[in-house]
Parts: structure tokens; sequence; C-alpha cells
């Protein structure tokens, strides 16, 4: 139990981030709100940086940002910052998908004045357009 | 110093972006669409002096971006199968625009129009990045850059129908996009490298210590069902057909002839690059895909024989297509793997073909697309007519078409593999007996000749097909002829290619 609960604990990021991941992956394909489901895939997304941004913590070090010029920086003071350059690239690509899907959702509001994709279908099935 | 054609790739890619950045300031329509073919017309150029430059020599190279180096560096990659298929998206993708240009400035509200090609050069970038990329993390950015933009391409067309198929398109999309990126972080934590070779070296360190192999099972099962989600394998089909089958006639085409395959093309790299064909065996992920594979073949003729709209039996058609690519996967071995990348190259030729034919054939029946009001219609639009039967009839697998070879090659691959043989050959025999149950139904229909008061449909005029459309589907049909007659010398250049990947 305990060798479980030092797993947990030293794992704690990669564990809350699969969670994470599943609570986002659930809402975006089962919940028929076209928004949710929306906030569904950034949680899903929020979830991978961060198991991105574990990935290249190294306990104890810090930023790779060089404020004491007096001293030689030694590889050893810093973190591992190529993840957290994949985060921001990633960041940038998740932000500019939502922007274009809740621009679509705007669109499908105005013309079916509702968000539920199921009300939406059913509407379509019926043939009103 | 650098030979000067290991340039081409990068240039090919930037000259698209380029282009796509340039476009968005035109105003006009059609002066986008000559912007489009330009750029693609000079990269098409490009390639092919690359590939006349390295495919004699079997020559394979790997470009360095910017001054840092191996192994944090970016990086791109060429060989003969990279250049081959970047030849044929190119070739395509301008073949498509110029099939179904009429249908773009009919469909799209005219100050949007050039917004259209934008979409059109950002696939067409996003497309020669990941066939050239060495780069794991590159490839997923212009994943999603291809995901928007082919969403884009689906709604420009701005109907009910588009907007609510984009959106599902967009959900499920999404939904691959982060599983593979979740995949790619997982190996990340495991292997510490991002460049593709060097993922591959660890991979194969941890596969042959057997540590870490549960995570490594992880992240092939992520990667391959993000990507399958992605390529509208059967049972994550459900999408397509809306998405293809409502939008215009350039979109469905340029969507299931490039966009599907370009997410195929990363899954070779996948399973060729970056787990190594003998891994990714081992894991039995290449039994699913297997599995998979068979069951859209069958299941997506069955549902095309039950469709009457012309748009959405091709669509259902193509998730049947897709099924033959994933057998070939499923099937194990560099011959099976040849032959289902064979089976991309003569998709994107037959089905663009078929979509950009049915929107002729559809133009000359009063814009009505169900097979009932089709009938004569290959009177009416001659030209349109001939394309659509070349394209079944390859898609049933007549010898001279590329379909017979793509057919011949998996059948000729699963005579070596144990169970999987049965399993291949039953489903390639079931499935050829499908495909002409639907296509030739559909082509005795647009040839019968109609009597004249014989049927409650109005007379109808012919139509002449315009000059581009004309090039457009003589180009798509010779394509598709070509690599049914030089089936050999093709599938030995694929072969060398993947040897070298």
């Amino acid at each position: 139990m305990s060798d479980f609960l030092s797993t947990l604990w030293t794992q704690r990021y990669m564990f809350t981030a699969v969670i994470l991941f599943c609570i986002g992956a659930f809402s975006l394909v089962f919940n028929p709100n076209l928004i949710k489901k929306l906030i569904g895939f950034d949680l899903m997304d929020g979830a991978i940086y961060m198991m991105l941004t574990s990935a290249g913590y190294i306990e104890g070090r810090i930023a790779p940002i060089v404020t004491d010029f007096s001293a030689t920086p030694s590889v050893e003071t810093y973190i591992n910052p190529i993840p957290t350059g994949l985060v921001l690239t990633g960041i940038v690509v998740s932000v500019s998908v939502t922007a274009f899907a809740l621009a679509l959702v705007v669109r499908i509001y105005k013309k079916y004045h509702t968000v539920y994709l199921d009300v939406i279908m059913a509407s379509m099935k019926k043939g009103v357009d | 110093m650098l030979p000067w054609y290991q340039h081409i790739p990068f240039f090919s890619i930037v000259l698209m972006m380029i282009a796509g950045i340039f476009t968005s300031i035109v105003h006009r329509g059609r002066a986008a669409l000559a912007v489009h073919l330009c750029a693609v017309s000079a990269v098409l150029a490009g390639n092919a002096a690359l590939f006349a430059n390295i495919v004699p020599a079997g020559e394979t190279f790997t470009y360095n971006l910017g001054i840092v180096g191996h192994p944090f560096g970016n990086e791109l990659v060429c060989g003969p199968l990279e250049v081959t298929l970047a030849l044929t998206f190119l070739t395509v993708m301008a073949l498509c625009v110029l099939g179904g240009y009429k249908g773009i400035f009919e469909d799209i509200e005219p100050e949007k129009q050039n917004l259209y090609f934008v979409m059109c050069d950002l696939i067409m970038a996003s497309l020669l990045a990941m066939v050239y990329t060495n780069d794991a993390f590159t490839a997923y950015v212009f994943i999603e850059i291809n995901t928007i933009s082919a969403c884009a391409l689906v709604m420009a067309k701005d109907s009910g129908a588009t907007l609510v198929a984009t959106i599902r398109y967009l959900m499920m999309s999404l939904l691959g996009s982060g599983m593979f990126l979740m995949g790619l972080t997982l190996l990340y934590h495991i292997t510490g490298h991002l460049l593709i070779i060097d993922i591959h070296e660890q991979v194969v360190h941890l596969a042959e210590t057997g540590s870490y192999l549960l995570p490594l099972t992880v992240v092939m099962g992520l990667m391959t069902l993000g990507l399958c989600l992605k390529s509208a394998l059967f049972p994550f089909h459900t999408w397509l057909p809306d998405a293809h089958g409502s939008a215009t006639t350039s979109s469905s085409a340029i969507l299931s002839g490039l966009v599907l395959k370009g997410y195929i093309v990363l899954l070779i790299k996948c399973i060729f690059s970056i787990f190594g064909e003998h891994i990714f065996r081992s894991f039995h992920v290449g039994d699913a895909l297997l599995v998979m594979g068979v069951a859209a073949m069958v299941y997506g003729s069955v549902k095309a024989m039950g469709e009457t709209h012309i748009k959405r039996m091709i669509a259902y058609s193509s998730v049947a297509q897709i099924g033959y690519i994933y057998l070939g996967f499923g099937l194990g071995g560099e011959a099976a793997a040849a032959a289902a990348i064979y089976q991309i190259l003569v998709h994107a030729f037959t089905k663009p073909l078929l979509f950009v034919c049915a929107g002729e054939l559809a133009e000359a029946s009063g814009h009505r697309k169900q097979m009932y009001y089709l009938r004569g219609a290959g009177h009416r639009a001659k030209l349109a007519g001939i394309g659509f039967t070349v394209g079944g009839l390859s898609m049933i697998g007549l010898p001279l078409l590329g379909g017979f070879a793509v057919k011949f090659f998996l059948a000729d691959a699963a005579l070596s593999g144990s169970w999987r043989m049965w399993v291949a050959l039953g489903a390639l025999a079931v499935s050829s007996v499908l495909n002409a149950l639907y296509y030739l139904p559909a082509i005795i229909q647009i040839w019968t000749i109609r009597e004249h008061g014989a049927d409650d449909l109005p007379q109808l005029p012919a139509v002449k097909p315009g000059a581009a459309v004309a090039v457009s589907i003589v180009l798509l049909a010779v394509g598709g002829i070509l690599l049914g007659v030089f089936c050999t010398p093709v599938g030995d250049l694929i072969s060398t290619g993947l040897s070298l990947l």
C-alpha cells in the first residue's frame, strides 16, 4: 500500500493528467452541448500540456533564465526547457483550434438556435433546415 | 555545401505557406485561384526535379533546419517514397481545384472565395510537411493545421448541412489529434527524443531490454488510434459521409483524395520509422488494424449499396477503400505495406476523378444528386460519363486499371501469411463483388438512353464541360490508368522507397 502511495506521489502529475485527459475526452465525445464539448477539448489539451511540462521539470532546479551574469551558467542549475517550448507551441495550436471551433458554433447557433448537437441532428432528420 | 536539390523539400513547404498568406490579401477569387495554381505548379516542378535527382540513385537525405543540429534541431527527410507521394499529392491537388472550380465560384460567397484558396494552400503545405518531416512534434503541429483547413473546406458552402457536418468532423478530428499528442508526450517521456530517427533508436533499445513495455504499448495504441480516427477507419468513419457528401465538389475531392492520405502517411512513418515494423507487429497493433480494415471494406460497400445520393455513395466507397489501405498494414511485411501505399496513390487519383465526374453529371441533371435523376446523364455530359465509368471500373478492379493492381498486390502479399491469408483473400473477394454491386448499377443508370416521355424526368440539354474540368477529368483518368498499366515499375519504386525509410 505504501508502495502504491509513494508511486502515486512521485507520478502525481502523470496521474492527474491521465484523469483530466479522460474527463476531457469523455465530454468531447459524449456531451451533446457543443460548448461543453469544446471545454472538454481544452481540458484534454491542458492535461497533455501539464504532463509535457512535468516531463521537463527536475526537482530543485530553476527556469533557464540567466540573471546573474558574473557566474558561469551550469547545466545543473536549470530544468529541461524543450518540453516547455513544446507546450508553448501546443498552446498556440489549441487556442487557434478553439477559436475556429467557437466561430463555427456561433454560426451553427445562428442557423439552428441551439448548441445541442442531438437537437440539431433531430431537426435535420425531420428536414427542418 | 549541400547539393541544390536538397533545399527543395523545405522551400516547397515554405512556398505553399507564403502563397497562402499572399492569397489572403488577393481579393478576387479568380486571381486567388491563379496564385494557388502557380504555387502548386512551381512546387510540382521543383519536386519533379528532386525526383529526377534522387530516385535513380536511390538516394535518401536529411535536411537540417536552422543552426541547431542533431539531436535538438528540426529535420526534414527525403527519399524516393516521400518524393513520389509529394508529387502525387501536388498533381491531384491542382486537378481537384481545376475540376471543381465551377462549384467553388457558385457555392461560395464572392467576397470569401479567395479564403477558400488560402485553405487549399495551407492543406498542401501541411501535407508536404507531413510527408517530409522527420520530427514527431512538427508532424503534430501540421496535423492541426491540416484539420483546421480541411474543416474550413467542408464549411465553405455555408449551408446548414455542411456546418453540422463540419462540427462533427472537427470534434472527431480533435479527439484524434489529442490522442496522437498524448501518445507523443508519453513517447517523449520514455525516450527523451523528438526526432524520429532518435526515437526509433531508443524504442529498439527499450524493446531489447524489455523495459517500459506497457507504456510503449499504450503509446502505439494511442498514436495509431488517433490517426485511424482522423483517416476515418471503420468504426470511426461516422463523420465522413456527411462531410464528404455535402461539401462542394473540390472539397469532397481534396478531402477524400488527399487529406485522409496525409494522416496515413504519418501512420506509415509511425510504423516504419518510429517503432519499426517488427516491434509494431510484436505488439499486435497490426492485427487490430487488419480486423478494422476488413470490417471497413465490407461495411463501407454495404452502406454504399443502400445510398441513393451519388456523392454519399462515393463517400461510403471511400470508407471501403481506406479499409484496403489498413488491410495492407495489418497483413504485415514489406510487400503488403507496399500494396497499401500503392492503394494510397491509386485512390488519390480515382476518388477525385469520381467526385469531379459526379459533380459534372449532377450539373447536367439540374444540380440534383439523387441516382434517380441521373438517368442518361452520361449522354448529356459525355466526358464526365466516361470518367465516372473509368473510375467505377477501377474501383471494381478491372485489369489495366489502378484498382486491379492494388488488389493483385494485396492478394500476392497475403499469400505468405498464415490465417491472415484467408481473412484477406475473403475480404478482397467479397469487397470486389460488393463494389461491382453498386458501381455497375450507377454506371448503367448514367448510360441508360431515355425514351421521350418514358419517365417523368424533364428533358435536359447536353452540357459542355469547361476546359479546366476536361483537363482535370482526362488527367485524373490517365493517372489511374497509368498506375494500372505500369504497376511493376511503380511497385518497385515504392518497395525501394519503403526499404529506405
